[in-house]
């Protein structure tokens, strides 16, 4: 019988890629290898390891044993050539920048973006002396005006937050190469199941691990991956000698890993956003069952949506599974399998009230959602920006940041739909009652 | 040295070679036989710089326990060893030439190559002169193209994957590995 050549399917790979069972101990579930360091068999190995002569453990803040398995699970699930996990999402972004970009170097990035992502680009690159010019995901004027010199890559959001807009990743992907920087796409409201950018492509993958890849809202973890097809060989920061290294060149050195290992032994060893062992290890456990959860949670998002659009005290849906949404047809294509459960309604206030007091009191008349600022779990979660995260905001400022004070978002879990369905309708009664 | 007994995958990313040229060039099983049952193997084309990929590969395969046999018309020591300034002045039975040299000089080192016996000609990653390639294969090499004799060791042995790289190994099976 011929066993070479088979290609294992996605749920295969959810379960085994990145643990071949330990020699020694044969353990069957992922160690938890809970060490800060390890060790050297002698000086020299020690010296080569430092040198990057030699694969291998040094030091928990560089790598560690369960963390690659989570690293080789995700990039294989991404069709990556290979990953580095970090500490949390805007870890793992921050990461990708760190090791792309120069002080003075330059981004373009959709505007439809997570809101500490915005601030992060807005004002701490600035502090570092980078620049993000923000575009509407579909103005390619726009993204073509800002591409300059000194741009050293395109970012985006699978499906932008939250304003569930799908991107045209084949298009963007096109723009960049034709630039010669890399796409980085933020996949954490896909999830590889859902959406895989490397194969429309994109050349780095960034994730909020914490959400549906962990999905049960007991860890934070950010992961980082590379495609391996983009040529980094005229790439200032991976292509030119690194002083850390002795002016060790890591495209020269190791191609196609050479964005990731100077991600790795470069900006996590000297930033310090190294994820847990133990984190790794329940982001793991969440992953085992990525499909499943997912199929489930999109079918309830799905089910929600339709419940809401055809509600009297709902004013829109931005969820690209309706088929009046303008992003229907884009996310057939790029989201076959469901565009995520993540999305917001706007909610239209019965006589007598604002948005913002009826978005205020539907979220306290909830029994089952519960009322926080995550996503990604299997719980059902909301939240009223109005009310919470933009509360300091002005109604003109909170619409001028895309988030008005009707605009409520949910995350929605894996409870019985009905229920979820019951909860929503008995908060509407108390909102109109 | 090698890996131990074999894995069985599928390798499909970081190649320029079509799945055809792949099964000749790259069968996994090929390459896991060749890092087992090799001993001698020559860098062509070693450089004396500790931070080019040539140092990098064979300080890592030294290490790993192959003899490493440098091949560079400059001369001299590198990593203990000889230097030798061409391929046919080899004494000592060569099973691997490694060649880190530009796809031109490709064919004339393979000539050398069938010249003194030697058992596998591989072409570092991005290096693939396909016409060599074939030619080695005919007169009875083992002939591998665009790979990285470090990163394919460090696939099978666990290296690879420390580095959160991925393998694209799926298996279940609780196999020895040495190192």
């Amino acid at each position: 019988m011929a066993k070479e050549g088979r290609i294992f399917g996605f749920e295969t790979r959810m379960i085994h890629a990145g643990q071949v069972p330990d020699p020694q101990e044969g353990s069957r579930a992922v160690p938890i290898h809970q060490t800060t360091s390890y060790v050297f068999f002698n000086a020299e190995h020690a010296a080569q390891l430092f040198d990057l002569k030699q694969y291998g453990h040094i030091y928990s803040r560089i790598s560690n044993p369960t963390v690659a398995v989570l690293e080789e699970r995700v990039a294989s699930l991404e069709g990556a050539t290979g990953a580095l996990a970090t500490s949390s999402g805007m870890a793992a972004q921050l990461t990708a920048l760190l090791t792309l970009l120069e002080n003075g170097d330059e981004i373009v990035s959709s505007n439809h973006l997570y809101g500490g992502t915005t601030t992060q680009f807005t004002y701490t690159l600035k502090r570092m002396g980078n620049t993000v010019h923000f575009v509407e995901p579909d103005d390619w004027d726009g993204w073509e005006r800002h591409i300059g010199p000194k741009t050293r890559a395109l970012y985006v959001e699978t499906i932008g937050n939250p304003q569930g807009s799908i991107p045209d990743l084949e298009r963007l992907a096109q723009l960049a190469g034709a630039h010669k920087i890399p796409l980085i796409v933020d996949n954490t409201l896909a999830t590889p199941y859902l959406c895989r950018p490397i194969e429309h492509g994109a050349t780095l993958i960034t994730h909020s691990a914490t959400k549906f890849l962990g999905g049960h809202g007991n860890s934070l973890g950010g992961i980082l991956l590379d495609s391996g097809k983009f040529d980094f060989g005229r790439f200032p920061t991976i292509a030119e000698p690194s002083p850390q290294y002795h002016d060790l060149r890591f495209f020269d050195t190791f191609g196609h890993y050479g964005f990731l290992m100077k991600a790795r032994a470069v900006t996590l060893r000297d930033v310090g956003a190294a994820l847990s062992p133990m984190n790794a290890f329940l982001i793991l456990q969440g992953i085992e069952t990525l499909a499943v959860r997912m199929d489930r949670h999109v079918q309830n998002a799905q089910a929600l949506a339709e419940y809401l659009s055809a509600h009297p005290l709902v004013e829109y849906v931005n969820y690209a599974g309706l088929k009046n949404n303008r992003y229907y047809e884009r996310a057939q294509k790029y989201l076959p399998k469901g565009p995520g459960a993540v999305f917001s309604f706007g909610i239209r206030p019965p006589a007598g009230k604002t948005a913002r007091e009826a978005g205020k009191e539907f979220i306290e008349a909830l029994q089952i959602f519960s009322h926080l600022a995550n996503i990604g779990d299997v719980r059902s979660l909301v939240i009223h920006p109005a009310t919470t995260t933009h509360a300091q905001l002005s109604d003109e400022e909170l619409k001028a940041a895309g988030v008005g004070p009707e605009l409520i978002r949910l995350s929605v879990g894996l409870e019985s739909t009905e229920d979820l369905i019951w909860d929503l309708d008995q908060a509407f009664h108390a909102v109109s009652g | 040295m090698g890996p131990g007994p074999g894995i069985s995958c599928s390798i499909r990313l970081n190649t320029s070679l079509t799945p055809e040229q792949k099964k000749l060039y790259q069968d996994p099983e090929v390459v896991q036989h060749v890092l087992n049952t090799a001993r001698n193997v020559v860098i062509y084309g070693l450089s004396s710089d500790p931070q080019k990929a040539s140092y990098f590969v064979a300080s890592y395969l030294q290490t790993a326990g192959y003899t490493i046999i440098p091949v560079n018309p400059k001369g001299g020591t590198i990593l203990g060893q000889k230097v030798y300034t061409s391929l046919r002045e080899v004494e000592a039975p060569v099973d691997v030439v490694d060649v880190f040299r530009p796809r031109h000089e490709v064919p004339h080192i393979l000539d050398d190559a069938i010249a003194i016996g030697a058992r596998v000609f591989w072409q570092q990653l991005r290096i693939n002169d396909l016409e060599s390639a074939e030619r080695a294969r005919q007169a009875g090499l083992i002939s591998i193209v665009d790979l990285c004799m470090k990163m394919e060791h460090g696939r099978y042995s666990g290296g690879l994957h420390e580095a959160g790289m991925n393998t694209e190994i799926i298996s279940a099976k609780r196999t020895h590995r040495w190192l």
